[in-house]
């Protein structure tokens, strides 16, 4: 989004508006998919979380070891003969709440930075860039697994290293558009007017860049689960006996060719996840961006 | 004329650099804060559960020997001292010093990163070429399909079941083998780096083929486009010499920054396929809580990586004649 297109924008709202986003975004196909892939996670994190799965996901049945997959054991049994359905629902509530955190963490604090900096200005927005720059300058995974060994392993610590990584691109996405706004003419008649700057800020400023941040929440949220499955996978995400989507598929390694299942479900779960997170941002963009069509 | 230009350029280009050290001096600060919160220290690590039976006099001494009893600041400037000169600190472990260790792993990563590179861009583009040329029509949902299995498939996923199936079916396995350089065993070597870089290239492929479908579509869309129509030249020609030229500038950031990715993010491709580049010797270096292996190798990842996107930014005006007009 550029300075140029913001106005057109804004002024193309009108009769799109009238449909409200939530049934734009079940009208585009992306967008229903992408619910319901959602849905099938946040239902089987939900399920973990309350407990209504069908077994413990930790508890071990030595004798039922390596079942494949059957009425009982929906998705098998792994080498414990621990039940795989429900550790990969358990799995899923563990990256779920990793990546609800992570987003809403880095979403706050980089809006907010990416906010200030871009309606300020200097003197407020050179250090704001500065700490961006800063960790831009890291792959995001090696600066995620830096920034979670540090710290002592829990869900939450997990959860607050992949935020920092994510927080300079909520600045760089809020930022752009406030500098447009800045200059907006609304935007100038509100600081005639005497507005206080808290009012412009959050009642003009913020309303105009939420579809942009919602979007890039989404994708955040993709992120998030990959960045946190390939931390299990090597050992540094949330510690055992939590059961974890990536480090189930590290134990599954050496044990898929002889019992494929135990790969399968955790393996779906992360992908089934992710595509289901971006396909909604694709059909959320659709749907809060009246420039596109619904059928384009 | 020329001459004003060339002196913005470089003033510009000074600019750039100023702001590139600046940013590397944050880089070393927050790596060497990080490393310095990390649960127990090098003696603990390297003494495992004996470290409990030494004396506090002795345990003093050893902070004295490994200089961490000195005053933080002063840790940090040695540090980022003897980096400046060279000097990137010794693994306790191994006794190696961490520039041979860095030096011999560069060029792996440099090797695997641009073999990847490649696969994604042959991949990528002609998917992204075969989707924009017809928008919503089965090719294109096709074409989309393959690059959001891309993003969506993790590579631990596609490597762990790569190297299981491919050596049980074909009792292939490579890198099961001690590893390879390439000036040692070229064979061996590529065939050693062809999954990992399979893997990395199929994920590459996805975020390249998304920028380019994107930035086709805008281009075509464009009145020079209709105008080369109008003239009768032939589509095909038309599709690479006219659209896919003007529409590389996003293209070439795309694939400058997953290249600058995979100099240090390649870690757990590396770590599946046992290859020692650099991702590895950070990971065994976290593991191992040898702070001079991990911070050293994380600040050359980090210059590497500031780099690729300096190069990256010039390449624009290789690629782009109106980006080096204005």
């Amino acid at each position: 989004m550029t300075a140029g297109t913001m106005p057109a924008h804004m002024s193309a709202m009108e009769p799109a508006s009238r449909v409200p986003v939530w049934r734009r975004l079940l009208r585009s196909r992306s967008g229903l998919v992408g619910l319901i892939l959602t849905g099938v996670v946040v239902v089987a994190a939900l399920m973990a979380m309350l407990q209504l799965t069908p077994f413990d996901p930790v508890s071990q049945r030595p004798v039922d070891r390596f079942s494949s997959p059957n009425l009982t054991y929906l998705f098998g049994t792994d080498q414990f003969g621990r039940d795989i359905f429900s550790r990969v629902a358990a799995g899923a509530g563990t990256s779920l709440l990793v990546a609800i955190v992570a987003v809403a963490v880095a979403s706050l604090v980089g809006t907010a930075a990416g906010v200030v900096a871009g309606y300020f200005g200097p003197p407020v927005s050179p250090p704001v860039l500065g700490v961006a720059n800063v960790l831009f300058a890291f792959p995001p995974l090696l600066l995620a697994l830096a920034l979670a060994s540090a710290l002592t392993r829990t869900w939450f610590t997990v959860a607050i290293a992949i935020a920092i990584v994510y927080v300079p691109i909520f600045i760089r996405v809020s930022r752009g558009p406030v500098l447009a706004l800045r200059e907006a003419d609304f935007v100038r008649a509100s600081r005639v007017l005497g507005f206080t700057t808290a009012r412009i800020l959050f009642r003009h400023v913020v309303p105009n860049i939420t579809a942009v941040i919602i979007v890039q929440v989404t994708l955040a949220m993709s992120w998030a689960v990959l960045t946190e499955a390939s931390l299990s996978f090597v050992g540094l995400g949330t510690p055992p006996p939590a059961p974890a989507l990536g480090s189930m598929v590290l134990d599954a390694k050496s044990m898929v060719t002889s019992a494929w299942w135990t790969m399968v479900a955790p393996g779906a779960m992360i992908i089934v996840f992710v595509v289901g997170l971006n396909l909604l941002g694709d059909g959320l963009r659709d749907a809060l961006d009246p420039r596109y069509d619904a059928d384009r | 004329m020329t001459d004003q230009r060339v002196r913005r350029r470089g003033r510009r280009l000074a600019r750039r650099l100023v702001e590139i050290g600046l940013t590397l001096v944050g880089v070393a600060v927050l790596v060497f804060v990080t490393l310095r919160v990390i649960p127990g220290d090098q003696i603990t690590a390297s003494l495992g559960t004996e470290a409990g039976d030494l004396t506090s006099a002795q345990l003093d001494a050893l902070r004295a020997y490994y200089g961490i009893d000195e005053p933080l600041v002063n840790q940090f400037t040695g540090w980022l001292g003897s980096v400046l000169t060279g000097n990137l600190g010794v693994s306790q472990g191994s006794g190696q010093s961490v520039l041979d260790m860095t030096l011999s792993a560069l060029p792996i990563t440099l090797e695997l990163a641009v073999i990847a590179t490649a696969i994604g861009l042959v991949i990528g583009i002609p998917l992204a070429l075969l989707s924009a040329s017809r928008p919503n029509s089965l090719r294109d949902a096709a074409a989309q399909t393959v690059g959001l299995a891309g993003l969506a498939i993790p590579s631990f996923l596609l490597g762990s079941l790569l190297i299981a199936y491919v050596s049980k079916w074909f009792r292939y396995n490579p890198n099961s083998l001690g590893f390879a350089r390439l000036q040692e065993d070229p064979s061996l070597n590529l065939q050693q780096m062809l999954f990992p870089a399979l893997v990395l290239g199929f994920g590459l492929a996805a975020p390249i083929m998304r920028t380019a479908r994107s930035s086709l579509l805008e281009v075509q869309s464009q009145d020079f486009v209709r105008t080369a129509h109008g003239k009768g030249v032939a589509p095909g020609r038309i599709r690479t010499r006219h659209v896919l030229r003007a529409a590389l500038i996003p293209i070439v950031t795309m694939t400058g920054i997953q290249f600058g990715y995979l100099l240090g993010g390649a870690i757990v491709v590396e770590q599946i396929f046992s290859v020692p580049g650099l991702g590895r010797q950070v990971l065994l270096g976290l593991q191992q809580k040898e702070y001079a292996v991990v911070q050293s190798t994380v600040l050359v990842i980090a210059l590497l990586f500031v780099l690729v996107n300096l190069v990256t930014d010039q390449l624009y005006r290789v690629v782009d004649p109106r980006v080096r007009a204005a």
